[in-house]
């Protein structure tokens, strides 16, 4: 039984000089395998008398378990190290910046849109689109623009022939619906539109977003907590509000609004020009053959890039339309 | 309207400061627009008399003068060719300081000491003039302060009126409004009728009562048009935006700014017989105040005499029937025309004028009368001359009716949203001029006086009363009603989904102008012609666009000027297609691409994208879209013949992708590869409602193949050929290897497939699968001619 404990030794040696998990492998079958030196030793038991047999045996699993033990344990400190060198040979540097496509961006007068069409979405409203090449009649004769109107000469309109021409406003969009709905009616009309103007604060084109609600019972205050609310949740601010009397063919009463937008040298609120709005006309009620003894609405609308200069801080309307990259891609 | 505040004020003063006098009509409506000081900044200038002026002893055109500023004589050097013994100027003493911050001190001229300035208009900013010191009536009084004698605190403020406030295009008219706001009633000059003193009155003719339903002329004899319009009126005339020109033409424009009627004045020795209103004849000639001669229209409302037109009425008088100083006898006319009639002549005629703005808008029909009246006062008072009796011509019939309305308090409140009791409705109306006719059980029966032609329904007045009651004190409250549920078709995306995904793909989203330059468009799209705009802003952007893609390669241009080489940009918007008599506006999505595929990075980041880069978030889009759309070759002339495919969904074409065709890009002056796709937005917007299948339990068995073909054979043709034969259980096809090269013989290619393919029920056995990919085989060697790569 010397030999075991010397084979108990060598086998102990062995496996603490193993540096591979397949050094390590060998070293088990060698020791303790089928015909491993250890398991070999279980056949001298034959030699030994009934009386000796058990104690030997248990000598020889121990003999066993010992040199597996060191086995396993330094098949788990190999392992360990293993994964050590790969996790090391495995590492990045985590600054280098990341690859893949970049995100583009909507156009700014896109996103005020949005922003716009989202609000009224949950008010109820609808967003109505129509014709851009419009006729007469939609874009001027049906909104009480008859054309001997001076209201015409503020429109500078630009016309294909003498019936037809580019819509001036997204008014038109309103007749169309009306047209061909019933009511009530909640509605948003975004979209182009133009005018034969292009200076420093004019452009050709330009978008517009009108509003227009139409139920049996709505008046002027409505629609001053429409717009006002409208206001406040656009530039994210309890501004003040003011609705100043003015003219538009299409509503009667008519006001323009302002916003406070700072302060005079003096202290007084500095106010700005923002959109126009009113009760329907009952004229354009007619054309629409819409009851306005039953019902009545109002209407208002806004220019989309005098919004978004104002949100944004743009100061050159025209940047909006040279589509330069270094201008979009502040909007994203 | 341009107005001197004191000007204003001589009407009604309400004791509230210029500022909230602007403020209050601004609130009211009357929208000012700006407000200037009348005179420049200037103080220690007085009234001055020269006692002498004599001629410097060293300088032809300076002057040597004696000035009296009141208290004592000083000597002033003046190089004014008007200064003269006796006259009175604005004398600016030492010590004063003129606009400019321009100190006035002792100073020697030539040797001569000169102790003060004589002041022009100009220098003290009271004029343009600058010929010549300004010249002070006779009796002004020596030594008072130059602005207190001119009352020169003023300010002239400008209101930006709306087109149907023509009754505020006169101090009359503003001061209403003002009286109405402070509860004041104005104080109008006494305006009484002229006696006759000969009986000599023009002969009058109206020919075309519809355009002219009244007109009135009156003779004023042997005038003195040498006499010298009075300060005071030239002054109210400058502070309103109006030069002086002589005293008809100044008392004229003088009553039209007080008043609001505008008024001519003819030579009567140029009135051939007599005066004629009528429409203009065809091709009839007229030279104009302002000398252009113009070509009159048929439906032009002319003033002739018995030979010839002599003004355009309304808009402006012609030459050769003017005054000038020489005139001896005037014909005075005050008239109503029709706006209708004028609407847009003056605009035909490139003029605009201080008449045809009041005419076109509606100037009171029973005016005409009392600014004659007060015109011959004030021209009597200036030049002299015997009146005689006005002739007045009117066809009631086409003078506009006097209207009445019902003014229902249940509807106002309505309206308005708030009961505004009686009293304050009934003072609001009748301050401004309005009277109640009769009391209504449930409102008002309103007289509407001839000055306010905008006033002709119910919701009119509404706006009156809400206007003076002031918007900003009506309530604010949420709207009611109810919201009818509206139908959202789930299969259908919103566009914004459509650009949410190019977002997110790196495009940037441009917007474009919808008329473009032709000569861009014919290199994208010569086979149609864009509709024609009549009046384009110019030759470059004078057509509808066919395409979206003239507005995105004109902004890659501007981008790759400006050092941008990686260019991803997309529009959304219409296209507008002649289709006979038709108009065809097609909403359509449209985008560019050029540059490298992903931003440059530390790996791999400057491959240019292609052609299969973009068809790849193409297909990407129509996923999330959910709808197939195929590729088909063919040719586009804006694309490159190898590089273009046409789009098609259920075999409707739904637009297009490609590359430039080099040769476009070239006369475009565009650098790069750029791939261009458009695809009209109707047609990919509407996809499907998902409908559930059973998922397998059973494998899916795979087969993969390699095949040459000829380079003229499409992968979608082998696609085809190989979806014919596979079978029903087929679950996908998808090719995971091109190859082109010399190995395989020169123009072929070499295409891996894999084929996959599933049973809901049960597993496929080997013999079936065997016989179907045998099957795929066959077919592709038979139909395409392919060979089995080994």
């Amino acid at each position: 039984m010397e030999n075991l404990e010397q084979l108990v030794q060598d086998g102990l040696a062995a496996v603490e000089k193993a540096d591979s998990l397949q050094a390590l492998d060998h070293i088990r079958v060698e020791y303790l395998g089928k015909k491993g030196a250890i398991t070999q030793q279980a056949k001298t038991l034959g030699k030994l008398s009934a009386e000796e047999r058990p104690a030997a045996g248990q000598k020889i699993n121990e003999a066993k378990g010992q040199v597996e033990q060191a086995i396993n344990a330094r098949r788990s400190d190999l392992e360990r190290v293993a994964i050590e060198q790969k996790l090391a040979a495995e590492s990045i540097d985590v600054t280098l910046p990341g690859r893949g496509q970049d995100l583009g961006g909507l156009h700014p007068v896109t996103r005020t849109l949005q922003r716009i069409e989202e609000f009224f979405a949950r008010a109820g409203y609808t967003v109505e689109q129509g014709p851009e090449i419009e006729d007469d009649y939609h874009n001027f004769e049906a909104l009480n623009i008859p054309g001997h109107h001076p209201a015409r000469a503020m429109h500078d309109t630009f016309y294909f022939n003498p019936g037809t021409l580019l819509r001036t406003h997204t008014s038109p969009v309103q007749i169309r619906t009306m047209e061909a709905g019933k009511p009530p009616f909640r509605m948003i009309c975004p979209g182009r539109v133009y005018r034969c103007d292009s200076d420093m604060t004019h452009t050709p084109m330009f978008h517009q977003i009108e509003g227009l609600l139409v139920e049996k019972n709505v008046s002027f205050a409505d629609l001053k907590s429409t717009v006002e609310e409208f206001l406040r949740v656009f530039f994210e601010r309890d501004l003040q509000v003011r609705f100043r009397p003015s003219y538009f063919p299409f509503t009667e009463p008519s006001a323009e609004v302002d916003i406070e937008w700072g302060r005079e040298a003096d202290g007084s609120i500095k106010w700005l020009e923002i959109m126009g709005c009113g009760m329907v006309h009952p004229k354009v009620f007619g054309y629409c053959g819409i009851d306005a003894e039953e019902y009545r609405g109002f209407a208002f609308g806004m220019g989309v890039e005098r919004l978004a200069m104002l949100r944004y801080g743009v100061n050159d309307l025209r940047m909006f339309f040279e589509n330069d990259l270094r201008f979009l891609r502040q909007f994203r | 309207m341009k107005f001197s505040e004191q000007w204003l004020r001589e009407w009604v003063n309400p004791e509230i400061s210029s500022q909230e006098l602007m403020d209050q009509i601004t609130m009211a409506g009357l929208e000012v627009d700006g407000f200037e000081p009348v005179a420049g900044k200037f103080q220690g200038v007085v009234v001055g008399e020269v006692l002498s002026a004599e001629p410097h002893p060293d300088a032809d055109k300076l002057r040597v003068c004696q000035v009296s500023d009141g208290s004592q004589t000083v000597q002033v050097v003046c190089g004014a060719p008007n200064v003269r013994q006796g006259i009175k100027v604005p004398f600016a003493v030492i010590g004063a300081v003129l606009p400019g911050d321009f100190k006035i001190k002792k100073a020697k001229l030539r040797g001569q000491p000169s102790e003060g300035m004589l002041c022009s208009g100009s220098e003290l900013g009271l004029s343009e003039d600058h010929d010549g010191i300004m010249e002070l009536p006779a009796d002004a009084p020596v030594g008072s302060a130059l602005s207190d004698y001119l009352k020169l605190n003023d300010v002239a403020i400008d209101v930006d009126l709306t087109p149907n406030r023509s009754d505020c295009l006169s101090i009359k008219g503003i001061a209403r409004e003002v009286g109405v706001l402070n509860s004041l009633v104005p104080q109008a000059p006494q305006i009484d009728p002229v006696e006759a003193v000969h009986s000599e009155v023009p002969d009058i003719r109206v020919d075309a009562s519809e355009g002219c339903p009244r007109y009135l002329g009156r003779i004023l004899r042997n005038v003195n048009l040498q006499a010298e319009t009075p300060l005071w009126m030239q002054e109210k005339l400058r502070r309103s935006g109006i030069r002086s020109i002589d005293a008809a033409v100044d008392v004229t424009n003088f009553v039209m700014l007080e008043q609001g009627q505008p008024l001519h004045a003819f030579d009567r020795e140029e009135i051939n017989k007599g005066i004629v209103v009528r429409m203009a004849l065809p091709a009839e000639k007229l030279v104009l105040l302002d000398g252009q001669e113009v070509e009159l229209t048929e439906q032009t409302l002319v003033i002739a005499d018995h030979e010839k037109p002599i003004a355009i009425a309304g808009i402006m008088g012609g030459e050769h029937s003017g005054v000038s100083p020489k005139t001896r006898d005037l014909v005075l006319e005050a008239a109503y025309f029709d706006p209708i009639t004028l609407a847009g002549k003056a605009r035909y005629y490139g003029l605009h004028t201080d008449a045809s703005h009041r005419f076109e808008r509606g100037v009171d029909y029973e005016l005409a009368r009392d600014a004659m009246e007060r015109a011959t006062r004030l021209l009597m008072d200036i030049v002299g001359g015997e009146p005689g009796e006005i002739v007045e011509v009117v066809s009631a019939d086409h003078l506009p009716k006097a209207r009445t309305i019902d003014l229902r308090s249940q509807r106002l409140a309505d309206v308005l949203g708030l009961d505004i009791d009686r009293t304050t409705v009934e003072e609001i109306l009748i301050r401004l001029g309005l009277t109640v006719g009769k009391l209504l059980k449930n409102g008002w029966r309103i007289n509407v006086p001839s000055f306010r032609p905008d006033i002709s329904i119910e919701e009119d007045l509404i706006e009156e009363v809400g206007r003076i009651y002031g918007y900003n004190n009506l309530p604010v409250t949420e709207p009611t009603g109810s919201l009818g549920l509206r139908v959202n078709e789930e299969a259908v995306r919103p566009v914004s989904a459509i650009r949410d995904y190019f977002v997110s793909q790196g495009y940037q989203e441009a917007i474009t102008y919808s008329f473009v330059d032709p000569k861009v468009q014919a290199q994208i799209d010569p086979e149609r012609e864009g509709i024609a705009l009549a009046n384009p802003i110019s030759s470059d952007l004078s057509v509808m666009r066919t395409s979206l893609w003239s507005g995105l390669l004109k902004t890659v241009a501007h981008n790759q000027n400006r050092q941008q080489p990686r260019i991803r940009m997309f529009e959304t918007g219409l296209r507008f297609l002649q289709d006979g008599q038709r108009i065809d506006q097609q909403p359509m999505l449209a985008g560019v691409v050029v540059g490298s595929q992903n931003p440059e990075n530390w790996v791999n980041g400057r491959r240019t994208a292609d052609f299969f880069d973009v068809k790849g978030e193409l297909e990407g889009l129509f996923s999330v879209l959910g709808i197939q759309v195929g590729f088909v070759s063919s040719r586009h002339p804006a694309l490159h013949p190898g590089q273009t495919a046409e789009l098609l969904r259920d075999g409707e074409h739904v637009g297009w992708l490609g590359t430039l065709h080099p040769q476009v890009q070239k006369n475009l002056e565009l650098n790069g590869t750029i791939l261009m796709f458009e695809l009209s937005l109707n047609s990919i917007i509407t996809g499907y409602v998902p409908n559930f299948k059973e998922i397998s339990k059973f494998p899916e068995v795979r087969r993969d193949l390699a095949i040459i073909i000829g380079g003229e054979v499409a992968f979608a043709d082998v696609e085809r050929v190989a979806r014919k034969h596979a079978g029903e259980r087929l679950t996908a096809l998808r090719a995971f290897d091109v190859y082109e090269g010399e190995s395989i013989g020169k123009g072929n290619r070499s295409l891996a497939l894999s084929l996959f393919w599933q049973h809901p029920e049960r597993t496929l056995n080997e013999d079936e699968v065997h016989s179907l990919f045998n099957g795929v085989i066959d077919a592709l060697k038979e139909e395409l001619g392919a060979t089995l790569r080994s």
